[in-house]
């Protein structure tokens, strides 16, 4: 992205490995972000995502690779010459300090006039929405709120680079969901670049412009939430950002074509395979196609209903398959389920859409 | 990259990390890690070093090898020190366990009356030196004491018994504020599973009550064992002829100008304390939490049986200490105990060792002893905390090592190490800055450990937010790790300040003319026969250590007054 512009990439990551003792956190991992952009390092715990911002954020130190901001060499400098705000899974507000105090901490050693200082932390407490709470202590306020004024202080210097680590982990769902909208509108309104790390997919997916899948210490895809979703690039993410069925298959006779036991089966685009190769057919279960709507549609299976979940707003469905495959999930929204007037036990009739149907190449 | 061999991946990294340049704040903290790392080692390890070689010279200054510890073992007057102090402390070890065991549970898991009162006066023995219980004792069951002539009975208490007595109760407080924490910290949904499973009350206090205290028990007897064996006092008082290690280092250097032999008795000292050091800390690294964030506190039931019963002990241990007290109280304020108790004040001017001006100095080496002792183990802590170098394991270590070491040998220690013509830090000798330079030492580790705590109970963010924000680590100690932290430190300086005031062992070689000090003056008035002098300025030893004892508790709330608006959240904002 940061070509286009011609403007050198807010942030910059040239082949960072880590490694504690002999455990590889991180192994030559590259990435830009531009300007503006909020990018969300995902993953499982332990992949790394955590490290790699810390490193940013100069909290920690690379083995090997540069890191770069606004095309400033940062990788030697000490934290506190960065230039970033952060904000801790913990808040790690200071107690002993008021509302007001904590959001002005960072401006107090910057030869910042008083007036100045009481200026800009109302402006920031009134952008987080808590101007109410200026003389509180962080102990008096919920999480969410004490979440908002980490996110204030962090704010307060103007940094270049927002640095959130799991700001949300530690909140209870409800809150979780709408701060994740407020952050989101604030980071956009600011423009300020923003990563953050997480390891709750649909998070990711409702705040970021671009999410990067780490796994095991190295990126497994970069793309845009859509993408992620769509086309993943590999089983991990596909498995690990949102539900997917895997149907373990051989490469057909004909290209596009593979074979499940005795069934043909039309997929969507892949590299040619040698007949016979085994492959790894992907769908995901709200991707199914039940009922009457098969018809017409190819790739089409008639099964037996092992097991019905209802989970409010849609149904989960187990189906087995021919062969002692393991069973496929789909989901079917409450109301349709009610329509198709089946039950557990019952056959129905299902169709995988070719275009659905994803290749991984070998077995997962 | 799931495919690639991690041995091969690891190997491709190299080892170093990418440095950062040096600022102005990487330069103090190297300076205070540098600092704290020369005090160490200029007050710990170069003392120590000084008595373990002083321990292979002859008196005359010749190297001789392991002579002296030959000689210590073959001459069995001296080698007999060795086997008295192990069995009085392991036999005080033992009583004092148990005594303080079962008035621990009566405190904490009975709903007996007075438990307040009985958890105060138990407290009693902190405030005094441990020789003061050794004095108590005489003036009730010594030659001349109150029940000796009342009885006509001699119990024989000069020698291991009266040490065993008076040690018992002098570590008492000790092993029971151990216990006590050990007894709270439990978890009450564990005794309702022994409960609906119809454990009788023994199984589940075989089953439920004692592996959860098995790590407390076992502090408490490595704190007594310690204790014990390196206190001066009591032996010294109480003892007569039978010598233990304390008092043999003690008749050796001041004797008989032995300063050898002080040297080999000390090294050997050494020996049981550290052990005993090693193995607790062992243990303890073993200690799981008991109680986690979903335990319950247990509320003990109404059990009439076990709650007067406990009463009962409690009341005659409780009896027994306020007794001893008492005891010295009237000695002090009568004529001639046991034959005239006319009330009079006349002891209290004491004559023989200059008024009171050993009282004086005790409270100035006390005070300083809080102010600096508080300041070194609360910024040593930050400091091996905080500033991550190389060395903070190193530093660590060291800073745990002073409460391994008896008073006597650091006593020792320090007369070799600044005692030295042409040292420099000779000018330290003979004044009370020595004193409150032992005294920091001596009870370095516990103000330091309690540092520690409160240091890693803090976010460990703090600093890097601070980093982030460019404010330098050093402000945000002044702003928030200090006040954060300040019942703590208030805490860690009532302990420096207390035990300064008491301890004979660590100060008995370092006083000089004009340096006396309220303990060793008890000390020297009992040895020269004003026992009731002795007993008058005991008096006035525990009667400032009460004082300021309330004086922390007030100081203290006022500390929880002024935070508790962010310390104690309101309920109903919690979440």
């Amino acid at each position: 992205m940061s070509a286009e512009t011609g403007r050198p990439a807010a942030v910059a990551l040239e082949g960072i490995a880590k490694k504690f003792g002999q455990f590889v956190a991180l192994s030559g991992v590259s990435l830009a972000v531009s300007a503006g952009e909020f990018v969300c390092f995902l993953g499982p715990s332990g992949c790394g995502k955590t490290t790699l911002l810390r490193i940013i954020a100069g909290l920690e130190r690379q083995n090997a690779g540069s890191v770069t901001m606004g095309g400033r060499d940062v990788s030697s400098l000490p934290p506190s010459r960065r230039n970033y705000g952060i904000v801790f899974q913990s808040y790690a507000l200071f107690p002993n300090l008021t509302v007001a105090r904590n959001v002005a901490y960072g401006l107090e050693t910057r030869k910042v006039a008083r007036a100045e200082i009481e200026r800009r932390v109302d402006e920031l407490l009134a952008l987080v929405g808590l101007a109410a709470h200026r003389h509180k202590y962080p102990a008096q306020l919920s999480g969410g709120e004490q979440q908002r004024i980490a996110l204030a202080r962090a704010l307060a210097p103007s940094p270049a680079l927002l640095l959130l680590d799991e700001p949300l982990s530690a909140l209870d769902a409800r809150v979780r969901q709408s701060l994740r909208h407020e952050m989101r509108a604030l980071q956009r309104r600011l423009g300020v670049t923003t990563i953050m790390v997480t390891h709750d997919q649909e998070e990711a997916l409702a705040m970021a412009d671009r999410i990067v899948v780490m796994n095991h210490g190295a990126v497994e895809q970069v793309g845009t939430p859509v993408e992620v979703y769509m086309r993943p690039r590999s089983p991990f993410v596909a498995r690990f950002v949102g539900q997917m069925n895997f149907i373990e298959a051989t490469a057909g006779e004909r290209p596009g074509w593979a074979r499940l036991g005795a069934v043909q089966m039309r997929h969507g685009a892949a590299e040619p395979l040698a007949a016979g190769t085994p492959l790894t057919l992907a769908i995901r279960p709200e991707e199914i196609v039940v009922g009457a709507a098969t018809a017409g549609v190819e790739n089409r299976l008639v099964t037996r209903i092992r097991a019905v979940q209802f989970l409010g707003p849609f149904t989960r469905l187990s189906l087995a398959l021919p062969d002692g495959a393991p069973p496929l999930e789909c989901d079917v929204a409450a109301s349709a389920f009610a329509a198709l007037g089946v039950a557990e036990g019952g056959e129905l009739t299902l169709s995988l859409t070719p275009e659905a149907l994803r290749v991984f190449s070998a077995r997962v | 990259m799931s495919d690639t061999r991690p041995e091969s991946l690891s190997a491709a990294i190299p080892d170093r990390t990418i440095r950062h340049r040096v600022g102005g704040e990487d330069v103090v903290r190297l300076v205070l890690v540098a600092v704290f790392a020369a005090i160490l080692y200029l007050f710990v390890l170069y003392p120590l070093i000084h008595v373990v070689w002083r321990s292979l010279l002859a008196n005359d200054g010749a190297f001789v090898g392991l002579a002296n510890y030959r000689r210590y073992f073959g001459t069995p007057a001296i080698a007999a020190s060795i086997g008295n102090s192990l069995f009085v402390s392991l036999i005080s070890m033992a009583i004092t366990v148990v005594l303080a065991f079962v008035y621990a549970y009566g405190l904490t898991r009975t709903r007996m009356p007075c438990r307040g009162l009985f958890r105060v006066v138990a407290m009693l023995p902190l405030f005094a030196p441990s020789l003061v219980q050794a004095l108590a004792f005489i003036y009730v069951f010594g030659n001349n004491g109150i029940v000796t002539r009342a009885t006509g009975f001699n119990v024989g208490i000069y020698g291991p018994k009266g040490i065993v007595a008076a040690e018992v109760f002098y570590c008492f407080p000790h092993a029971l504020l151990i216990l006590v924490a050990a007894l709270s910290a439990t978890d009450a949904r564990l005794y309702d599973a022994a409960r609906t499973l119809g454990a009788s009350p023994l199984k589940t206090f075989l089953t439920v009550t004692l592996p959860g205290v098995k790590f407390g028990l076992v502090s408490a007897c490595f704190v007594v064992f310690t204790l014990v064996i390196t206190d001066f006092g009591a032996p010294k008082a109480i003892g007569g002829k039978f010598s233990v290690m304390a008092t043999e280092i003690y008749n050796q250097v001041s004797g008989q100008q032995n300063f050898t032999m002080g040297a080999t008795v000390s090294v050997v000292l050494l020996i049981p304390a550290v052990l005993a050091f090693l193995v607790d800390r062992i243990v303890q690294r073993r200690q799981y939490a008991l109680v986690t964030a979903s335990s319950r506190p247990l509320t003990p039931r109404r059990r009439p049986a076990a709650d007067w019963g406990c009463f009962a002990y409690c009341a005659l241990i409780a009896g027994a200490i306020a007794g001893l007290y008492l005891a010295i109280a009237v000695y002090s304020l009568v004529v001639r105990w046991p034959y005239n108790f006319t009330p009079t004040l006349r002891h209290y001017t004491f004559a023989t060792v200059g008024g009171y001006a050993p009282l004086a100095n005790s409270v100035y080496v006390a005070a300083l002893t809080a102010l600096v002792g508080t300041g070194l183990a609360f910024g040593g802590a930050y400091v091996v905390e905080k500033c991550r170098t190389a060395w903070s394991g190193l530093l660590y270590l060291v800073s745990v090592l002073p409460v391994a070491i008896p008073g006597m040998v650091l006593g020792l220690a320090y007369i070799f190490a600044f005692n030295a013509p042409g040292s420099v830090l000779n000018a330290l000798y003979g004044t009370l800055a020595i004193l409150i330079v032992s005294n920091v030492v001596h009870y370095f580790t516990v103000g330091f450990l309690t540092a520690t705590t409160a240091l890693r109970q803090m976010d460990a963010e703090f600093e890097n937010v601070s980093a982030s924000l460019g404010v330098p680590f050093y402000r945000t100690f002044w702003r928030v790790t200090v006040p954060m932290a300040l019942p703590s430190i208030v805490g860690i300086s009532m302990y420096f300040f207390l035990n300064a005031m008491v301890t004979l062992s660590a100060v008995v070689f370092l006083v000089a003319p004009g340096t006396e000090l309220a303990a060793v003056a008890v000390l020297l008035m009992d040895d020269a026969g004003d026992t009731a002098q002795a007993a008058a300025m005991s008096v006035c030893i525990i009667a400032i250590g009460l004082a300021v004892r309330l004086g922390y508790w007030a100081l203290l709330r006022g500390v929880s007054r002024r935070t508790e608006a962010w310390r104690d959240p309101p309920e109903s904002t919690l979440r």
